[in-house]
């Protein structure tokens, strides 16, 4: 892993994009990294695009800007793609990571002509079919944790199951559905 | 030692809150700083505070009620943003002017118009001469750091304290934090004994008396001598900090001011994302420097002047604007602080920069030193009143 690692998150206001950035911040705090978790605060409302950001680094990051050059984008609601430019700055020896059903090949003549790594994991399937309802935040999470490398994948698995433990802990079926979803996210996210 | 932890600076606030235990808040809400009443009535109604919670209609009674139990002689506290902090400013006067050392916490952002919930600094330096001490953080850990020295200073000096840091910036993005034992920090904060206070019944007392010409120059004269007083006390809390924790505060920081030749001061969370544009700077060779100011009240103006006493050129950094149409607020006392210690060698420009969440990148910072590395090599200051990346 290079010192440090950015990372941009797009969805629409209300899928959690936010949280999943915040739920990444803690998964790479607990492996021991310094990180920094924080939306992009604006009149919000449903429906609406919005950014999050992450950075994870060896050593503390001072910097208090927003992130133009991220190494890694995560796309949670795929209409971003023809909204915002998800790929500006985007580096090239990194990937993009998008919430999808399609191949990753199909998606690349939308990234204005970004040459790095193209990733597509359906999150909302595997939340439907794990979940029952479509929460994609666990499966985009286990997917850049994937992509990316920034959280060694054992410990991830083994500090989501711990939090989810503790945070549903009234609704032991919720914690089974959650690590299946991410477990197979993890298997299932595809490389282009 | 220490607890590590990652925490929003809001949350951290809250969490120094419920460390301390105080007796009384009087609260309403306003973005950015929700969270942190928000939070901490969770404590109160978990019963893990045996604070009085005071949910009031306006900032306006939450800052009287302070003042009501600060003068009653409890420990009152509350927090507030922007616009609230305005609203706030009748009744900050009155707990300056009658010694209440009563701490706020204030996650700054700007003020309308246009209508604006990002950061800035503008609310605290709308109410800067209201007779409050002002510390600034740079960090989620400063905001928690400085939140712990709060009481101690105010109590010492009886004058109320304002803790800040940025909207959003510190107080919603989590962070990192090294947090100190409960136990040690309540040995550290320790308990709160006023010397006078209205529920004493053996020295029956008035607050907030009517004060004639002949009376209420001095008065004012003895709140003055408190602020100067306050210099000292901060340094002596922060060195009893630094005992406890190995974390070190002062008045300002300076970071790579030793041989600089060309400095920037700036307070806030703006602050980290300059020592990244200095470490840059000095890997090409070149001799800059920062100043942070932790102390915007009492202002640090002998120790600035010491610090740049040797630079060829400086930018104050100030994220507000005085319209008076010449500079903003951190520049007229920098400035003022240099010719009155003595110092004119320096050139010096300000900088408006960061309004209502202007996003200040490490580019941002380069570009105040490569015009200050003109300045330096040419002599020529020009403009001295700018603005920082804004379309004209």
């Amino acid at each position: 892993m290079k010192d440090i690692v950015e990372i941009h998150w797009h969805g629409r206001g209300g899928q959690g994009a936010k949280t999943a950035s915040l739920l990444l911040a803690d998964a790479a705090f607990n492996t021991g990294k310094y990180v920094q978790g924080f939306p992009e605060y604006g009149p919000e409302r449903m429906g609406a695009p919005i950014t999050a950001y992450n950075r994870i680094s060896t050593e503390r990051s001072t910097v208090h800007s927003n992130i133009y050059y991220p190494d890694y984008v995560v796309v949670v609601d795929e209409t971003l793609l023809s909204a915002v430019d998800v790929t500006a700055g985007l580096n090239p020896e990194g990937a993009i990571v998008i919430n999808s059903g399609k191949q990753p090949e199909e998606l690349r003549p939308l990234l204005k002509g970004y040459t790095g790594k193209v990733c597509t994991i359906d999150a909302g399937k595997i939340s439907e079919e794990e979940l029952g309802r479509n929460f994609p935040n666990t499966p985009m999470l286990a997917a850049i944790v994937k992509v990316s490398g920034v959280v060694e994948e054992k410990a991830f698995i083994k500090d989501m199951e711990a939090s989810f433990k503790h945070k549903f802990a009234s609704k032991p079926q919720v914690i089974e559905g959650n690590m299946r979803a991410l477990i197979r996210s993890m298997e299932e996210v595809k490389e282009g | 030692m220490g607890i590590r932890e990652r925490l929003s600076g809001n949350e951290a606030v809250a969490y120094a809150m419920k460390q301390i235990n105080p007796d009384v808040m009087g609260a309403f809400p306003i973005t950015p700083s929700t969270e942190i009443p928000q939070y901490f009535s969770a404590y109160v109604d978990n019963g893990e505070v045996d604070t009085e919670f005071i949910a009031v209609e306006s900032e306006h009674s939450a800052m009287s009620t302070c003042i009501g139990a600060e003068a009653a002689g409890c420990r009152a506290i509350s927090a507030t943003s922007s616009c609230g902090l305005c609203y706030m400013t009748e009744m900050l006067y009155v707990a300056a002017s009658d010694r209440l050392p009563i701490t706020l916490a204030v996650s700054c952002r700007a003020l309308s118009g246009p209508i604006n919930i990002n950061n800035d600094h503008s609310d605290v330096m709308g109410v800067r001469d209201t007779g409050w001490l002002v510390l600034f953080a740079e960090t989620n850990q400063e905001a928690y750091d400085n939140y712990l020295q709060a009481m101690r200073i105010g109590e010492a000096v009886g004058l109320p304290i304002m803790v800040c840091q940025d909207g959003f910036i510190t107080s919603h993005a989590i962070e990192n934090i090294e947090l100190v034992e409960t136990e040690k920090v309540k040995a550290f904060v320790g308990e709160y004994k006023p010397q006078h206070y209205l529920l004493n019944k053996d020295e029956p007392m008035s607050v907030g008396a009517y004060a004639t010409p002949v009376y209420y120059m001095e008065a004012k004269r003895q709140q003055a001598q408190a602020m100067i007083d306050a210099k000292g006390v901060i340094k002596q809390v922060a060195k009893e900090f630094e005992e406890m924790t190995g974390r070190s505060y002062g008045l300002i920081e300076k970071y790579m001011m030793d041989d600089a030749e060309e400095a920037i001061i700036l307070m806030g969370s703006s602050a980290g994302t300059a020592k990244e544009a200095v470490k840059q700077l000095r890997a090409q060779g070149k001799k800059v420097g920062l100043i942070k100011i932790r102390s915007f009240r009492p202002f640090p103006a002998e120790e600035i002047a010491e610090a740049l006493k040797n630079v060829k050129a400086f930018a104050s950094m100030d994220k507000d604007d005085s319209y008076n149409g010449h500079c903003g607020p951190i520049h007229a006392e920098v400035c003022t602080g240099l010719y009155a210690n003595g110092v004119f060698g320096p050139k010096g420009i300000g900088y408006i920069y960061g309004l209502g969440g202007r996003d200040v990148r490490v580019e941002s910072i380069q570009k105040v030193f490569a015009e200050l590395e003109q300045i330096a090599e040419t002599g020529q200051v020009g403009e001295t009143y700018r603005y920082l990346e804004v379309r004209e």
